[in-house]
């Protein structure tokens, strides 16, 4: 009886009758759905404290967490730069790191080759690592015609950065720097 | 019910981003509306419909005298809200239905793509999506502001061209910034759709313009095709609430 | 900016914008590209700030602008020159400020020519080698320290961030009434004599009247009692003499004494979220961290000569010694010791020019063959991207780390040169390796965004399949190139085998943890704990630290970046809001908004201040500043780094402590900005008979033609300015956003835009199809067909402007042309940036012919192969 009982409550006529709805246009109109409705950021496991990945403006973002899974993404309003507001792309940031075009897989072409093939991922690492100690090798050069201290190999190029974080920067330089490799640059010049 | 809601759109702030376009899809699930070159200055969404629920205008028109060159203003359009909302009057399924904060929202659950709503917007705001078949439309956000959150479009806007408040207050601020802007000599500032008396009896998504509303693609007298029925409404009413003590009754004989 | 003021990042910070009486955007689209930081120009606005934008193109931000100024492309030293014109010819200095706190008093030597005398040249130009010899430039009585054998390489540019150490940079004759012929304020005055309005307008095509508001409205709003702003973005640094554009900026900002103080300042608008980052921490060829020098092989065989070469014996460069050594810790750790001079020699030298543009050239010439491209898109975002797109096919190995299949990853099936025969799929070498790259949302780390303030991210879920941070790339890569490597006894895998390269892991992937690597870049003292300021680190080898200039984002052993006290819960100022280099400063230079007596210019722009009670500097923000060095110390003698410098010179890492007006030495292009003329132009120089820079960068190759230029035969065809940028809707070279269709939707075209005068002269029509040309590349775009394009009025003629957005390529759901396959490779010497603002071209409606047709369309232009390779 409960539940006929409940059911009838939110029938929308019987809401329209005895409430003051009487025009049935608004609560007494108001579906289960509706009535139960929250935001998904209040059925979120966590609030992950994060900054939009696009421009430098640096605008803080709020990353909602259920499941394991991003549900929503928007601005900080604890940030003092950007007071919880974002730009086209930054409100697109839950588009861009959930989207199905994204790859996910480690994609090879050999050389030569007219497709993309399989790769698993170790093996990839393995091959690259195989790669840059070969090249430099190949390209070294401990000292110039003048006797004095090269200890590079100019072989190895590397572009990127300007969208990285910074400690990624910083074991890339390390890493590059400890190789000899020079040829490091990023957006800054581009 | 807790105090009306509504926006306030400035249209003097903005900086044409589209930030509400965006934040309204990814918090909406809107899908996108087509990939269209319309070569409408930078505009490429066109209109509002079931698949964007906000969209910013731009009008490229020559500087008024006695300044030169060229004055490009842009517009974040929505659903208006309307005090008397036609979609809502016409609605024969209960689907779109006015929340306790004075908000009229398509409720998808019940919705059945009749489409009686479409031709009685007199804005055009409401729309059908294929396949799907339902009618959709800005919600203003209803889930948000059920959890006490701004609507996401105005929550994005970063330079406080959409407010989002209680009417009254947003009414009061609106008039307030008008007479600044006419103190700046921008005398060509105006409100459009705050008036309660107007074909709507008002918006509760209301704009401060700076030229005519038909520039921006606004009607510039919107009348719902229902505002003068009202009386008519009243006596349905009435006839209503008979055959609910009847109904009632019958429910009460029900339950035993 | 290094060597204006001493540091290579914005002078202060957005939110303090909005304390700005004048803002003037310059060079920048900043309501586009930084629509959420233009809130605070709004704010500005709203409390009265006059707003005004100097653009080729009426944009979104002129629209909400107070004044839009319309200039040609390339011509801003002309336009800024002005500005200093009318500040000195008006006597509108802001002298108490200028006569302590920059080196206008400061006297040149008696043999200084300026291209006022010399005809667009500055005195010791080689002619032969086509280099200035900067001995003349130098303050009367300053020894010039150059290598014999290596006179180009006496400048180290502006990219390491801080000026010359010659000497410190102190004039030892200084003139304080400023009245000396050959003070540099002299100096200046007579140097933009010229740039009168009338010039002005000659040049840029601004009315005289236009330009006066500007000059005056921006006079006005500076002084005591207000400040004025510069934004700039990359509208000024892409051209052949970037670095001259905001070196103009910052003498005027200077003159009217806006450096240093609240609604003052120059922000540089940045464009990826953490280029600033990518640039303090750089993954640039000749700096290390912190923006210390790369070793170079001439001049820096041992680390003495290292030290002495690129310290300086006053300022906070005296000690760099210990910014040095304790990097060079952080990475050899105990194999680095005072006996092997802490491991030096394991430090690659460089040898001249190895950026990006350099490198592109070497992969077609084979020298290079293995290349990393890690969030990056070279084959639409770099200049000429068809030479770049070449290059890659010429690789032995490319890494691609992206988000999705960019161009630079598919150029091998999908090039526009496919299509043109001249590349063919099965000719082409290169092994190609696309691995995913995990998102901002899946791994721990800092930004540093556009105002220096690193900001942590937290991970909100782990990535899936293969996705991966770089963090877990280079540290996998590392490790497994050490062991393979192990045991090694080739001196050269030594370098390798002892980098300190132990990160704590964490994990389903063992991802290492990124607060680890921020706290050994914050550093350590002898003890293992945690520095919390550079001023602790020590030459001794007892400190590490991996870049200085961040030191203290890890104080106490507490991760400052992640600080998020909210900014409704304090003042405007914000300092516990994340972390900002130097030292958690968020204006630098804050000395300068205290007089020479330490009291505030005016109450209402108070913002640092002596506090004679507690013998200390204090107000809103830290110090840039020695903490308790009193406003009148005079430093003795023997004093060094920031103790040599005075209690009232504020910029505390250039070696007389002044803002530099003139740059002695620091720059190859000269000591003060000239308006030369883009290297591609259709016009002539009006100033000078030396049209463009003289020292401007260029690329001999038949694989590099270019447009020639007025007034050499064949300018004509190519008759036409155009300008590249971004819209609001996209991201760079559209990784980020042609894949999304929220963001794809709004901008779905590539488009031009063009008068309608330039649409009637050329029979465009809106909405339909354009070809642009130029001696590179033909491409196609949609026509918007806009009054925001003004043509202008260029000595005597119209010029016409196109308007392109440079977002597209191949791949994702907007596909389209890519506007930067138009662009010459021709760049500013001293960073190496590329011309990509302003150059000239030929427009032509229709679509693009298809196949083969398509190259030869190009090679039916005109166009000189010949230049000087650098």
């Amino acid at each position: 009886m409960g539940d006929h009982g409940g059911r009838g409550w939110r029938w929308p006529v019987l809401r329209q009758v005895t409430g003051p709805d009487r025009l049935g246009l608004g609560s007494a109109a108001q579906s289960p759905a509706s009535a139960d409705l929250v935001p998904r950021t209040a059925t979120a496991d966590k609030v992950v404290k994060s900054i939009c990945p696009y421009c430098a403006v640096g605008c803080g973002q709020n990353v909602f967490v259920r499941d394991g899974r991003i549900t929503q993404i928007e601005g900080d309003p604890d940030s003092p730069i950007s007071r919880g507001r974002l730009c086209p792309k930054g409100s697109a940031t839950k588009q861009l790191v959930t989207n199905a075009s994204r790859q996910i897989k480690v994609r090879y072409r050999r050389p030569h080759g007219t497709e993309w093939e399989d790769l698993a991922l170790d093996e990839a690492m393995d091959m690259i690592a195989e790669r840059v100690i070969a090249t430099r090798r190949e390209t070294w050069e401990d000292r110039d015609s003048k006797g004095r201290v090269l200890h590079r190999c100019m072989g190895i190029g590397s572009l990127g950065g300007a969208t990285l974080d910074n400690e990624e920067n910083y074991l890339m330089k390390k890493l590059y720097t400890a190789l000899g490799a020079i040829q490091i640059e990023n957006q800054a010049r581009i | 019910m807790t105090s009306r809601v509504g926006f306030f759109t400035d249209t003097t702030l903005c900086i044409g981003c589209k930030a509400c376009e965006v934040a309204c899809k990814e918090w909406n699930h809107v899908p996108d509306d087509g990939l269209n070159f319309l070569g409408r200055s930078y505009d490429n969404t066109g209109e509002l419909n079931a698949d964007t629920w906000r969209h910013v205008a731009f009008i490229e028109q020559p500087a008024l005298a006695p300044a030169t060159g060229i004055k490009w203003l842009m517009s974040s359009d929505v659903c208006k809200h309307c005090t008397r909302a036609a979609c809502l009057d016409v609605c024969p399924t209960g689907s779109l239905f006015r929340t306790e904060f004075g908000t009229v929202v398509v409720q998808e659950d019940i919705c059945n793509g009749c489409g009686y709503c479409i031709p009685a917007c007199p804005y055009g705001v409401i729309a059908k999506r294929e396949p799907d078949g339902r009618v959709w439309k800005c919600t203003l956000c209803y889930d948000r502001l059920k959890g006490g959150m701004t609507p996401a479009c105005a929550q994005a806007c970063p330079t406080e061209s959409i407010q989002f408040g209680p009417l009254d207050v947003l009414r009061g601020r609106a008039a307030e910034r008008v007479s600044e802007l006419h103190g700046q000599g921008v005398t060509e500032a105006r409100l459009y759709g705050d008036d309660p008396n107007d074909g709507v009896e008002g918006a509760g998504a209301f704009f401060l313009l700076l030229d005519e509303p038909e520039v921006y693609g606004l009607p510039p007298d919107p009348v719902a095709s229902t505002h003068r029925l009202s009386s008519m409404w009243r006596t349905a009413g009435t006839a209503g609430a008979a055959f609910a003590l009847g109904l009632a009754a019958a429910f009460v004989g029900r339950r035993s | 900016m290094g060597t204006s003021f001493g540091r290579g990042g914005a002078t202060t910070f957005q939110q303090d914008l909005a304390n700005s009486d004048c803002i003037i955007i310059q060079g920048s689209n900043m309501a586009e590209c930084h629509p959420v930081g233009f809130q605070w120009v709004m704010e500005a606005k709203a409390r009265g700030a006059k707003i005004i934008h100097v653009d080729p193109r009426f944009t979104r931000t002129g629209a909400v602008a107070d004044l839009h100024v319309p200039l040609r492309a390339g011509s801003d030293i002309a336009f800024l020159g002005g500005i200093v014109n009318y500040i000195l010819e008006h006597g509108r200095e802001f002298r108490e400020y200028v006569v302590p706190y920059t080196n206008a008093s400061s006297v040149v030597g008696e043999s200084f020519r300026d291209t006022e005398d010399l005809d667009g040249f500055f005195s010791g130009w080689n002619a032969e080698d086509g280099y200035y010899e900067a001995d003349t430039w130098q303050f009367e009585g300053n020894e010039v320290e150059r290598d014999a054998d290596n006179p180009k390489e006496v400048a180290v540019g502006e990219a390491h961030g801080h000026g010359s150490k010659l000497s410190g940079g102190r004039a030892p004759i200084t003139d304080p009434t400023l009245e000396h012929p050959r003070c540099v304020f002299q100096i200046l005055k007579r140097h933009y004599a010229r740039y009168t309005p009338e010039m002005v307008e000659e040049v840029c095509g601004v009315p005289r009247d236009l330009f006066v508001e500007v000059a005056e409205t921006l006079c006005q709003n500076s002084g005591r009692e207000r400040t004025s702003a510069f934004c700039y973005a990359v509208g000024w640094t892409q051209h052949t003499v970037g670095v001259q554009y905001i070196r103009t900026a910052a003498i005027i900002q200077l003159l009217l004494g806006n450096i240093g103080r609240p609604g003052g300042g120059i922000l540089a608008l940045r464009g990826h979220a953490s280029i600033q980052g990518s640039t303090d921490i750089p993954t640039l060829y000749n700096v290390l961290p912190g923006y210390m020098p790369m070793a170079h092989v001439e001049q820096n065989e041992t680390l003495e000569q290292y030290l002495e070469m690129n310290g300086s014996p006053s300022g906070f460069w005296g000690h760099l010694p210990a910014y040095f050594v304790s990097l060079l810790k952080a990475w050899w750790g105990d194999a680095a010791t005072s006996d092997n001079d802490f491991c030096f020699d394991w430090l690659p030298r460089i040898s001249g020019d190895h950026s990006a543009y350099q490198t592109a050239l070497d992969m077609l010439d084979g020298k290079v063959k293995g290349y990393f491209v890690v969030g990056e898109n070279p084959a639409v975002g770099s200049s000429h991207s068809g030479l770049h797109r070449k290059a890659l096919a010429n690789l032995e190995w490319l890494v691609v780390r992206d988000f999705v299949e960019i161009e630079s990853a598919s150029f091998w099936y999908d090039a526009p040169e496919i299509e043109t025969g001249e590349l063919r799929t099965a000719d082409i070498g290169t092994e190609v390796f696309l691995l995913p790259a995990a998102a901002h949302t899946e791994k721990d780390g800092t930004f540093t965004n556009t105002q220096r303030l690193l900001q942590w991210h937290h991970k909100a879920v782990e990535p899936i399949g293969d996705q991966r941070s770089e963090l877990w790339f280079y540290y996998h890569l590392g490790r497994i190139i050490r062991e393979k490597l192990a045991g090694s006894t080739d001196p050269r895998d030594a370098s390798i085998l002892s980098l300190t390269w132990e990160y704590p892991t964490e994990g389903p992937h063992d991802d290492p943890r990124a607060d680890a690597v921020l706290a050994e870049i914050n550093g350590f003292d002898a003890e293992g704990k945690p520095l919390s300021a550079y001023t602790e680190m020590k030459g001794d080898g007892s400190t590490r630290g991996g870049c200085w200039i961040y030191t203290g984002c890890y104080a106490g052993g507490v991760n400052q970046t992640a600080r998020r006290k909210s900014g409704k819960d304090q003042d405007w100022v914000a300092a516990e809001w994340a972390w900002a280099w130097p030292a958690n400063r968020r204006i630098i230079y804050n000395r300068a908004s205290a007089d020479p007596d330490g009291q505030p210019w005016s109450e209402r722009k108070k913002y640092v201040w002596w506090d004679e009670a507690q013998g200390k500097w204090t107000g809103y923000d830290v110090p840039d500043f020695t903490p308790d060095m009193r406003p009148d110390y005079v430093p003795p003698p023997d004093a060094k780094a920031e103790m040599a410098l005075r209690g009232d010179e504020p910029f505390v890492l250039q070696g007389d402590g002044r803002g530099w007006l003139y740059v002695p030495a620091g720059l190859l292009d000269g000591p003060l900005p000239t308006h030369y003329e883009p290297h591609e132009s259709p016009f002539t120089n009006p100033l000078y008979s030396q049209n463009a820079s003289p020292l401007r960068q260029r690329f001999a190759r038949g694989a590099n033609p270019y447009n020639p230029s007025a007034p050499d035969p064949g300018a004509d065809a190519y008759p036409y300015v155009f300008t590249t940028y971004r819209l609001t809707e996209h991201h760079t070279a559209g990784g980020m956003s042609r894949h999304l269709p929220y963001l794809s939707e709004l901008q779905p075209e590539f488009f031009c835009e063009v008068s309608p005068e330039l649409a009637d002269e050329r029979g465009l029509e809106h909405g339909g199809w354009a070809t642009i040309v130029t001696s590179r590349a033909a491409i196609e775009a949609r026509v918007l067909v806009t009054e925001r394009i003004v043509p202008l009025t260029v000595q005597g003629r119209t010029v016409h402007q196109v308007g392109l957005p440079y977002h597209w390529g191949t791949k994702g759901l907007s596909t389209g042309d890519s506007a930067n396959d138009l662009l010459p490779l021709a760049l500013d010497p001293n960073v190496h940036i590329q011309e990509a603002k302003a150059s000239s071209c030929d427009i032509r409606p229709g679509r693009r012919p298809r196949g083969r047709e398509r190259a030869e369309l190009v090679e039916s232009y005109p166009s000189v192969e010949k230049g000087r390779e650098q």
